[in-house]
């Protein structure tokens, strides 16, 4: 669908400047950009309830043995154990016993091989649903669902990464979405960048500031109308939006006894502010949980990182389940790739993308279920073999997203997904 | 044989199907036994390099051994948190354990043997001491020791005290016959916290008396500087018994990616050290005087245990190439 202005070629060309992708002068904070004038076909397939996305990205690449698809007693299992979980039938390590408790809402998929033992290339096909090649770029799941899921204008950014370390901003990951739908980093869990009024301008100042360039803009607007111009209005007006609900980023203003059922560690304060976050509807969060990169002792390393995930990931889905959230939110825990089912000399595991385990939970998703299957030492997909691109697909169709609907940039249709795959039918109900 | 390091060459090689993980010697020198990536406990008679396995001991990985004193009996214990008492000298693999019990929650790390004999120490991922009684496997005493897993447990050769030591560095000195805590050895150098990879790693992997009492030893690793990929060196903080303080930290030039996994001492004081890392296996020695190893002899593979024999000449050393070897310590 056309934007409904003369000057629609402007949008592209303005967003390749990307010159709202940044810090809003004056209001200061990291808001949307453009290509936001259009009404999204997608939007229309939207169900009624607003949907959302949460990804846990294991950073370094979880081992699938000490995870989802442990494999005790095998040359590959390494010293852990397999536990029974709420599901009869399904075993998970031991390292998740919480985690176990919640698997009624859980879909392990056990067949992923994705080709990839790449680190940079491993984690793009993962979050991108495609390999990345020197002609192309395109958005990440996070930009396509804050384009496709999110409510039209929306008072809040629909894109959030909650990171460990970094200083936060804008992310470079919505490709030809444009910058209105790239990530904000939430570095550490602190709320966006300049999002606080600077302490030496008054409520009264800056309420008359913004009246000020309210009526400029009007008046602008009444003679020459066009998307330049209302994108800078509207960026304007979602820094404000942001600065005024700065509180939701706040995970301080959670109950103290939730912190402690998520666990007092980075991580579990990260997972709770999704949880915050979520609830205030943004559309997609993703939470990295660092480091699986466990070539040298990897048992010892996932006892200390797995028993993290654990708490914090069990809380937030019993959490979400018993808000009645569950329906309107997938969860998907993945990773750029799995570890290698040997165990080389430092015990460690190296990187091994020919048979790994994704999980995803909510939405149209199937629950209490584990689709796919590895041979018995891990080596192998013997039964339900999917990729990224057959994973990318399915996040967006159990969040009731039409994966084979197209993005129309400036004439041009841009695929959702990879459209030589196709979705996992089999876990969507 | 008179004890010459520098003379030091392996004597026997013997073969397993799986990677090892631990091993000790029988106090009778008749076997060596070893724990592997398996759940057997695999052992080789030392006159002609024989293997039995016995099962039904543990559910997983064996990852510490100790002989009783007497040497009739082997104690390991596993990944599964179990203790096992094995006769030393079963007949054939159809033996199973004399007893086992559920000893901790998690791994247990490492065992060691009183002095006395009447004794047997656990320590794992529970941050728990247990005090054994050896002939009928009674808990004798327990207390939580620290927060973090415990890494290694081992006694005085006094019979007075017990120490810990775990994944933060931290090393304790406990009494035997309360359990109260006497005072604690900053190794706080052996740990190491990667804030990009956000990982703690480290810990005290050995610990060790000097024959004339004077010396505490505590050895790991540091500079970790990708702890991740197995980049670090090994490490030991060798401590005055008397003050506590620290004397030395002894390194290993060159050394570039490997940890001491434990530390014993010769009879002449020379402290030995096993290493396994990214630049092979090694049996390191250093004496009380300076920092740098007096000798380092290369083992044909990555170690990641040893044991020395009764007689104090030899060492058994467990490989990742599924190998254990016997290292004589003198001429041939």
């Amino acid at each position: 669908m056309k934007v409904p202005y003369a000057c629609g070629s402007q949008e592209h060309l303005l967003a390749r400047r990307g010159f709202l992708g940044t810090v809003a002068a004056g209001a200061g904070a990291v808001v949307g950009g453009l290509n936001v004038f259009s009404e999204s076909q997608a939007m229309a397939e939207l169900a009624s309830e607003q949907k959302r996305v949460v990804v846990f990205n294991m950073h370094g690449g979880l081992s699938q043995l000490e995870s989802w698809d442990p494999k005790p007693g095998t040359d590959t299992g390494g010293p852990f154990r397999a536990i029974p979980t709420s599901v009869p039938g399904i075993h998970i390590s031991e390292l998740l016993p919480l985690t176990a408790q919640q698997m009624q809402h859980l879909c392990l998929v056990r067949g992923v091989n994705t080709s990839e033992d790449d680190h940079g290339k491993g984690a793009y096909m993962m979050l991108h649903g495609r390999r990345q090649t020197p002609a192309s770029d395109y958005p990440t799941l996070g930009a396509v669902v804050a384009r496709t899921v999110t409510p039209a204008d929306p008072s809040l950014p629909g894109h959030i990464v909650v990171t460990p370390g970094g200083s936060g901003g804008r992310g470079n990951d919505a490709a030809y979405l444009g910058p209105r739908y790239s990530s904000i980093t939430l570095g550490n869990g602190q709320p966006p960048q300049n999002t606080e009024r600077p302490g030496a301008l008054t409520p009264e100042s800056d309420a008359a500031r913004h009246d000020f360039r309210r009526k400029i803009n009007e008046r602008f607007l009444n003679r020459r109308r066009t998307a330049v111009a209302d994108a800078y209005a509207y960026s304007y007006e979602q820094a404000l939006s942001l600065m005024q609900k700065r509180e939701i980023f706040d995970v301080s203003k959670e109950p103290a006894a939730d912190l402690e059922r998520y666990g007092t560690h980075d991580f579990g304060r990260m997972t709770l502010l999704a949880r915050r976050l979520l609830e205030n509807d943004i559309s997609f969060v993703q939470v990295s949980h660092s480091n699986y990169d466990t070539h040298n002792e990897n048992f010892n390393f996932h006892l200390e990182q797995v028993a993290e995930f654990d708490r914090s990931f069990s809380a937030f889905v019993a959490d979400i389940a018993a808000r009645g959230m569950l329906d309107s939110t997938l969860i998907v825990v993945l990773s750029e790739f799995g570890r290698t089912p040997n165990i080389n000399q430092y015990y460690g595991r190296d990187h091994w993308s020919r048979a790994w385990s994704v999980v995803m939970a909510g939405s149209r998703v199937a629950r209490g279920a584990a689709y796919g299957k590895t041979n018995a030492n891990g080596t192998a997909v013997e039964d339900g073999q999917v990729d990224h691109a057959n994973l990318f697909h399915t996040y967006l169709q159990a969040v009731a997203v039409d994966s084979s609907n197209s993005f129309d940039i400036n004439g041009r249709e841009l695929p959702f997904a990879d459209p030589s795959s196709h979705g996992i039918p089999e876990i969507l109900t | 044989m008179p004890l010459d390091i520098k003379q030091a060459a392996v004597a026997n090689d013997w073969a397993h199907d799986r990677p090892l993980t631990c091993c000790r010697f029988d106090r009778q020198y008749r076997y060596v036994f070893c724990g592997a990536q398996d759940a057997g406990l695999h052992r080789f008679q030392l006159s002609d390099g024989a293997k039995t396995t016995f099962n039904g001991g543990h559910e997983t990985w064996i990852r510490a051994l100790t002989s009783t004193l007497d040497g009739n009996q082997m104690l390991s214990g596993g990944a599964d948190g179990k203790l096992a008492w094995w006769d030393v000298a079963a007949a054939d693999a159809s033996a199973k354990p004399i007893r086992v019990i559920d000893a901790h929650k998690g791994w247990i790390r490492c065992l060691d043997t009183h002095s006395g004999g009447t004794l047997i120490a656990s320590a794992g991922n529970d941050g728990m001491v247990r005090l054994w009684n050896a002939a009928d496997g009674a808990l004798v005493r327990e207390f939580k020791a620290h927060d973090r897993d415990i890494y290694c447990v081992a006694f005085h050769p006094n019979g007075e005290f017990v120490f810990s030591g775990d994944l933060m560095g931290q090393l304790k000195q406990w009494k035997v016959e309360t359990g109260e805590l006497v005072r604690e050895f900053d190794a706080k150098e052996l740990h190491s916290y990667n804030g990009g990879q956000q990982v703690d790693f480290g810990g005290v992997r050995g610990i060790a008396v000097s024959p004339d009492g004077k010396f505490l030893a505590a050895g790991g690793l540091h500079k970790a500087t990708n702890p991740l990929g197995a980049v670090h060196e090994p490490l030991v903080q060798l401590f005055e018994w008397e003050s506590a303080k620290l004397a030395k930290s002894q390194v290993a030039d060159d050394i570039k990616q490997g940890v001491l996994w434990r530390l014993q001492y010769l009879a002449d004081g020379t402290l030995m050290g096993v290493d396994g890392g990214g630049n092979g296996g090694f049996l390191i020695f250093w004496n009380s005087e300076g920092e740098k190893d007096i000798h380092r002899f290369k083992l044909p593979n990555l170690a990641r245990d040893m044991d020395l024999s009764p007689d104090g000449l030899h060492v058994a050393t467990a490989h990742y190439d599924k190998h254990v070897r016997i290292t004589r310590l003198g001429p041939a």
